[in-house]
């Protein structure tokens, strides 16, 4: 494909910082934290893109979390995403200053907003990546996805053109701890008569109840597979989340049936989730499971079949009936966590 | 009226398994379908058609045996299938996709007449990017209307639509300009079934078979030469190589010691072992 462009014109790592009704979706602060780590790698610096309506009291966190500049674009008719008036304004800022690497998050906004800048700068996409890696010597991103319905990775890369371009999943790169003492410059945008000839207008925007999103932020997630074996069964997880402070969550298979509403469904079809602590309750491991929740930081196991494919990701885990099993650990938690309370109430 | 809907013949990753011994993708005697949330865009065409008479052409770029797709849609009601077929497309990324099928759209209006509106799937079973149908609207110069679950209102005339997109936690109602591309999810519609005959008669239909030169693309920006991302690996993820950590006993001491474990590993958030003092 015929294409000239200076690599090394082009340096600096940007995210898109995606907001969503005015508020700045965590992933934004994953994905500077990601891109921290890549830029110190090839020593460049970390850019953010705020665009929206009165988001610009955001640009210090993103500076806390790693940014070095934040590129801020505020006006009324941006304050809903829309992907022609937001491609518009991102392509010119991207031929203005010429980054290397931009990410997006793999987000419905961002996967729009990705392919349409991407096909006007004629550069490649790597979609929905949950690994990046940085090949220094050659400042080429190494963007590593699932695909075939998670069965394989696939690492791809775009080393002849720029800027190089992935979407992130959510939830798959840690979330710095923001620093308060970075400094950083905040850069505004000259927006103009930003909608004029907009094709597009929203309407109305009717938010969902939070249910859809209390997976997003659960510390704790005690999750039930076929196992449980019924609904009324349900209970023994429910209580074991309960006492760890949690929420409950299911494999497809207890979705499908009704069981746990589909907002509730961990995996590829499901939600990404990243708890501190993932307990698997009568789940057998399939890799359409597991890609929604390996990256949970302590995941536990309990399953009765000790081959069973969970206990290849599982850092801990019991083998047993989880009749027995659940309600015992529930109460073991129980026990302890009013220990635990008294103490610390003690100091 | 006259839809385009973009169509891709993808194996059945359901059906797809890891060959254990060489740890690569087991294809064989995998079916190959309709991409299934294509035919939930196709519907949405034919559902226009059933409203406001025209025209529906599906289109797709693969290899010749992708002609059964099209005649599968063909079935269900489809008027005209194309088939973008030729070595040189082979290996496309998203930005080359799109640059076929934007050719071949281009041809198709001006040999058919103008297109009102595009549709594809969200995602596909087996690529799986949901890049090509905002790429494809770019290179058309329409506006993208993506994660469609309901079209409110059409009107071919005065050039309006009014959809529902669903993002995360919210429902957006957006009104756009027509032509368009929609891309759309399973929730917008029921698919229709084949008849036995229209089955029958679909399987000696003819589809129209475009190359490279058919459409007048630049084969420098055609398949794997146009394409600027490359796979440059591939591989079955690996099993992790520390192991699980078995608690073992009777179902109560096993818990037990489970969570003493958990606690004093500060694996439980909150939690603090017994004994422990807040800093
Ligand atoms: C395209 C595609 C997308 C998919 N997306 C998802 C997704 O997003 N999320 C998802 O979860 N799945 C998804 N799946 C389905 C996935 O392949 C598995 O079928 C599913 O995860 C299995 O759910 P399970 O582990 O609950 O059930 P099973 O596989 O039936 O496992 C049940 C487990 O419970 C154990 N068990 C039974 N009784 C007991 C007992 N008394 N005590 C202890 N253990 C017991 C068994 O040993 C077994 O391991 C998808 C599949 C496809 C093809
Ligand atoms: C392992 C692997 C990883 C890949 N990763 C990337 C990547 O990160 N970035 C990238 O740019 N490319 C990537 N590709 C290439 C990509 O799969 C192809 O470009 C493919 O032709 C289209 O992408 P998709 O399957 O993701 O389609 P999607 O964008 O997911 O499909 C959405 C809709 O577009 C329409 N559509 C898609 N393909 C066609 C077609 N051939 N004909 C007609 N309509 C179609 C359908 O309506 C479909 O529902 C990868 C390929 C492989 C094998």
């Amino acid at each position: 494909m015929p294409k000239n462009v200076n690599i090394d014109e082009w340096r600096g790592i940007w995210v898109y910082a995606e907001q969503r009704r005015g508020q700045v979706s965590p992933v934004t602060w994953e994905l500077i934290g990601a891109a921290r780590r890549l830029a110190d790698a090839i020593d460049t610096y970390v850019a953010a893109v705020l665009i929206g309506d009165g988001v610009g009291r955001y640009a210090d966190e993103a500076v806390a979390c790693g940014a070095d500049r934040v590129f801020v674009a505020e006006h009324p008719e941006l304050a809903e995403f829309r992907t022609e008036v937001y491609g518009r304004l991102v392509v010119q800022l991207v031929l203005e200053r010429k980054p290397e690497i931009f990410l997006l998050p793999a987000t419905t906004q961002g996967r729009d907003l990705a392919s349409t800048v991407a096909t006007d700068l004629a550069c490649g996409l790597t979609a929905d990546t949950t690994q990046l890696e940085m090949d220094v010597q050659k400042r080429m991103l190494l963007a590593t996805r699932p695909t075939f319905g998670g069965q394989q990775l696939a690492t791809i890369t775009s080393a002849n053109w720029r800027p190089q371009m992935a979407t992130v999943r959510p939830k798959v790169m840690p979330r710095p701890e923001p620093d308060p003492s970075r400094h950083g410059e905040v850069i505004r945008l000259e927006v103009g008569d930003v909608a004029a000839d907009a094709p597009t207008r929203v309407l109305k925007v009717v938010e969902e109840s939070n249910e859809s999103r209390i997976l997003d932020e659960a510390d704790v997630i005690v999750a039930a597979g076929r196992g449980i074996g019924s609904k009324a069964n349900l209970y023994l997880v429910e209580e074991l989340a309960e006492a760890l402070g949690g929420e409950v969550a299911g494999s497809r298979p207890i979705c499908d049936a009704g069981w746990l509403p589909k907002a509730r469904q961990v995996g590829q079809t499901g939600i990404t989730v990243r708890p501190k602590l993932y307990v698997a309750v009568g789940i057998s491991g399939a890799v359409q499971h597991v890609v929604g929740m390996m990256q949970s930081g302590t995941i536990v196991a309990i399953n009765s079949d000790p081959h069973a494919p969970i206990f290849q990701v599982a850092h801990v885990g019991i083998v047993g009936d989880l009749f027995k099993v659940v309600p015992a650990l529930t109460q073991a938690v129980r026990q302890r966590g009013r220990r635990a309370v008294l103490e610390t109430v003690g100091g | 009226m006259h839809a385009v809907v973009c169509i891709k013949q993808v194996p059945d990753t359901t059906e797809v398994r890891i060959d254990p011994k060489t740890g690569t993708l087991d294809r064989r005697g995998v079916p190959n379908i309709v991409n299934p949330e294509d035919l939930h865009a196709l519907e949405a065409a034919l559902e226009f058609r059933d409203r406001f008479g025209g025209r529906v052409t599906v289109l797709t770029m693969g290899p010749n045996f992708a002609a059964s797709a099209l005649r599968e849609c063909l079935a269900l009601g489809a008027d005209e299938g194309v088939l973008l077929t030729d070595r040189r497309f082979a290996a496309a990324d998203t930005f080359a996709t799109t640059y076929a099928l934007w050719s071949a759209i281009q041809k198709i209006e001006k040999e058919r007449g103008p297109v009102d509106v595009v549709l594809t799937g969200r995602y596909a079973l087996d690529g799986d990017t949901g890049q090509v149908g905002p790429g494809l609207a770019r290179r058309l110069r329409v506006p993208l209307l993506s994660y469609v679950t309901a079209i409110e209102e059409v009107d071919f005339e005065a050039k309006r639509i009014v959809v529902q997109r669903h993002i995360e936690g919210a429902v957006v109602t957006l009104e756009s300009r027509l032509p368009a591309v929609l891309t759309c999810s399973a929730d917008l519609n029921q698919v229709r079934y084949a008849s036995l005959p229209a089955l029958l008669a679909a399987q000696q239909a003819q589809v129209t078979a475009w190359s490279v030169d058919d459409v007048g693309a630049d084969p420098e920006q055609c398949g794997l030469k146009g394409s600027p991302t490359i796979v440059s690996k591939s591989f079955v993820p690996e099993p992790r190589t520390d192991t699980c950590r078995l608690f073992e006993g009777e179902p109560a001491e096993a818990a037990a010691s489970l969570v003493d474990f958990l606690i004093a590993e500060h694996r439980i958030p909150g939690f603090e072992p017994v004994g422990a003092k807040e800093a």
